[in-house]
């Protein structure tokens, strides 16, 4: 197998290459750096990394290769996907790499800890390339809101790649990366992967530990896995979830048997329910065709689907930005220009402490931040409180309500995971309202904690870009997403005779990525 | 409920710690103003009886034994503060006068 064939195969099968001896970590690694050398840099790349970990990645590659050539039992306790790359989101914190959260305020700042689920690739010997590129803060739908310019969509590079995970969805689309982390607050993660074409899960609220991911609003954040296969993710969110006393919203009994699930594949006798509040008017017709195209597969496959209704999901965009700028105006109080990050001296006047905070954070939050700051000091202040952030958070009541009816119905929901497909950079830069409506879809899921998954449900007539479909379950029960979108995928795959990104157009040589 | 304007902006900027020239407050009121009128109709959602949700999985009291576990150094601590002083963070002056 050459390094380009090598690259586009799924984790697993990287994994399973590695067991046998056919293919050494290092060479793995280096595959993946020659791609990103390859495609990331200059002005028509990709972008899609802030920072590349070469040396790190190729030590932690070696010594994956020694354990394996010694045998024994240095051998025998290397988890599954040692030696297998992954990139991270640069919202999550690292040592030894530095994390910027896509802002010029924590520009070279270097954590002086590791997030629990970078301990956890660690702890797996999984190497880690990079980090990826992001909306500032996570906030934003298309990663142009990045303060070091956005990512392009390998599918076509005048393209947004979703947001806020842009970065880390591209990296595994483009081949840059067999796995990434994301982190979803109201689509991060999903909203990427359905406009790139690859997978990705926000796993049940507190499934996964939030220790060490930048918060923007903590009672929605989650950590989640990107992949080229629903296999794939689900072995990814095996590594990474768990329980974590040092978060205390993690769960001690989250789901489990995942990688099995995806592996079981089955969905003869269980009932779908398909959201009427999430499809019809306002999806684009491409979207809406491949979605019911989705359905008959599954429907051919021995599952049962019917209509149900969430009447209050026509209020969870609002009561959503109503919530999420509250939480992140309080989370981001913190970068204040003493602890960490930048500095700014007030231009004119005594640079008191006062003086000098507002200076820094006006010269270090990029204009969408600060909108979401403003707006959440608004939603919380007196006078105002009880009718925006506390109706808000009655509305997640309703939200909840609406699940629990629907899950008393059916096993699982679907829906599409965007309403569209990828738009042009810069199309929505200047409407932030239009931006917000990328992520009708998925924010319910993040105000009921429920867990969500996208799949590619292929190309939409009109522009040939793909479409996301997505799977929602109850709470604790992210392993029902991994069994249907394991078989949805595989029927999808047999139809297009073979993965979608077979489709995805070659991309061209770049100028070399820059160390930044 | 009453659309925000170009003072209280000016007001919650002041709060949130956040220079704004008179440009950006424009803009900023602007759009705000748009985005508030397309969240109001959540107040008339839910009823009194409808209890608010803060956290989406109900968890009550997490404890954790009384004992020290690895905290940071100091010196970690303080090694990405903009300026730091005999192992403290180095504060700008606190009063106007200095």
């Amino acid at each position: 197998m050459n390094a380009h064939e090598l690259i586009r195969s799924s984790a697993a099968v990287m994994a399973a290459k590695l067991a046998s001896g056919e293919i050494t970590s290092v060479e793995l690694v280096q595959a993946h750096l020659d791609r990103i050398a390859a495609v990331d840099g200059g002005d028509r790349g990709v972008n899609a990394f802030l920072h590349v970990n070469t040396e790190e990645a190729l030590a932690v590659a070696a010594d994956v290769d020694a354990r394996r050539a010694r045998g024994g039992s240095d051998a025998r306790e290397l988890h599954e996907l040692a030696g297998v790359p992954i990139a991270v989101k640069d919202l999550i914190v690292t040592i030894g790499q530095p994390t910027t959260a896509g802002s010029k305020i924590l520009e070279g700042w270097m954590s002086p800890y590791d997030a629990t689920v970078v301990k956890k690739l660690r702890a797996a010997r999984m190497p880690i390339l990079g980090k990826t590129n992001l909306d500032e803060f996570a906030m934003g739908s298309s990663t142009e809101h990045s303060a070091y310019g956005p990512t392009r969509n390998p599918w076509d590079l005048d393209r947004i790649p979703g947001g806020s995970g842009g970065g880390s969805a591209a990296a595994v689309a483009a081949f840059e990366a067999p796995l990434a982390l994301g982190t979803d607050t109201g689509g991060s993660i999903r909203q990427p992967g359905a406009v790139t074409g690859t997978v990705g899960v926000k796993p049940t609220y507190g499934a996964v530990s939030r220790y060490g991911a930048i918060a923007m609003a903590s009672s929605l954040d989650q950590i989640g896995p990107v992949s080229r296969t629903v296999l794939d993710s689900a072995l990814l969110q095996e590594v990474i979830g768990g329980h974590d006393p040092q978060d205390s919203t993690s769960l001690t009994d989250p789901s489990t048997g995942l990688a099995d699930a995806a592996r079981l594949g089955n969905v003869k006798g269980m009932k779908i329910g398909i959201i009427k509040e999430l499809h019809g008017e306002g999806y684009q017709a491409g979207v809406e065709n491949r979605f019911n195209e989705s359905l008959e597969l599954l429907r051919g496959a021995g599952a049962e689907i019917v209509e149900v209704s969430c009447p209050n999901f026509g209020y969870a965009l609002g009561a959503y930005y109503l919530i999420m700028p509250s939480e992140a105006s309080s989370n981001l109080a913190k970068f204040d220009g003493v602890r960490f990050g930048m500095r700014k001296l007030p231009a004119e006047g005594p640079p008191t402490i006062e003086r000098v905070m507002a200076a820094t954070r006006a010269a270090g939050f990029g204009d969408e931040v600060k909108r979401r700051i403003i707006l959440g000091t608004y939603a919380l202040s007196a006078g105002y409180y009880d009718a925006y952030y506390g109706s808000a958070q009655k509305v997640r009541t309703l939200i909840q309500r609406d699940f629990a009816a629907a899950f008393a119905q059916v096993d699982v929901l679907i829906s599409p995971t965007s309403p569209t497909t990828a738009f042009k950079l810069g199309e929505k830069l200047n409407d932030p309202l239009a931006m917000y409506l990328n992520d009708v879809a998925t924010i319910p899921a993040n105000l009921a904690g429920v867990p969500g998954l996208t799949l590619p449900g292929g190309l939409a007539d009109e522009d040939g870009l793909p479409v996301g479909i997505q799977l929602l379950a109850p709470a604790r029960e992210d392993a029902r997403l991994y069994r249907v979108g394991a078989v949805l995928e595989s029927l999808l795959e047999a139809q297009w005779g073979g993965p979608i990104l077979d489709q995805a157009p070659a991309l061209a040589q770049t100028a070399a990525k820059e160390a930044k | 409920m009453a659309a925000i304007n170009r003072e209280q902006v000016a007001h919650l900027a002041t709060l949130a710690h956040i220079e704004m020239s008179d440009d950006e407050l424009d803009r900023m009121a602007t759009e705000l103003a748009v985005i508030v009128d397309s969240v109001k109709s959540v107040s008339e959602a839910a009823g009194d009886d409808v209890p608010a949700t803060s956290h989406p999985i109900p968890l009550t009291n997490v404890m954790r034994d009384d004992v020290v576990g690895h905290v940071l150094t100091a010196e970690e601590a303080l090694s990405g503060a903009p300026d730091a002083q005999d192992g403290r963070f180095k504060v700008p002056a606190i009063l106007e006068e200095s």
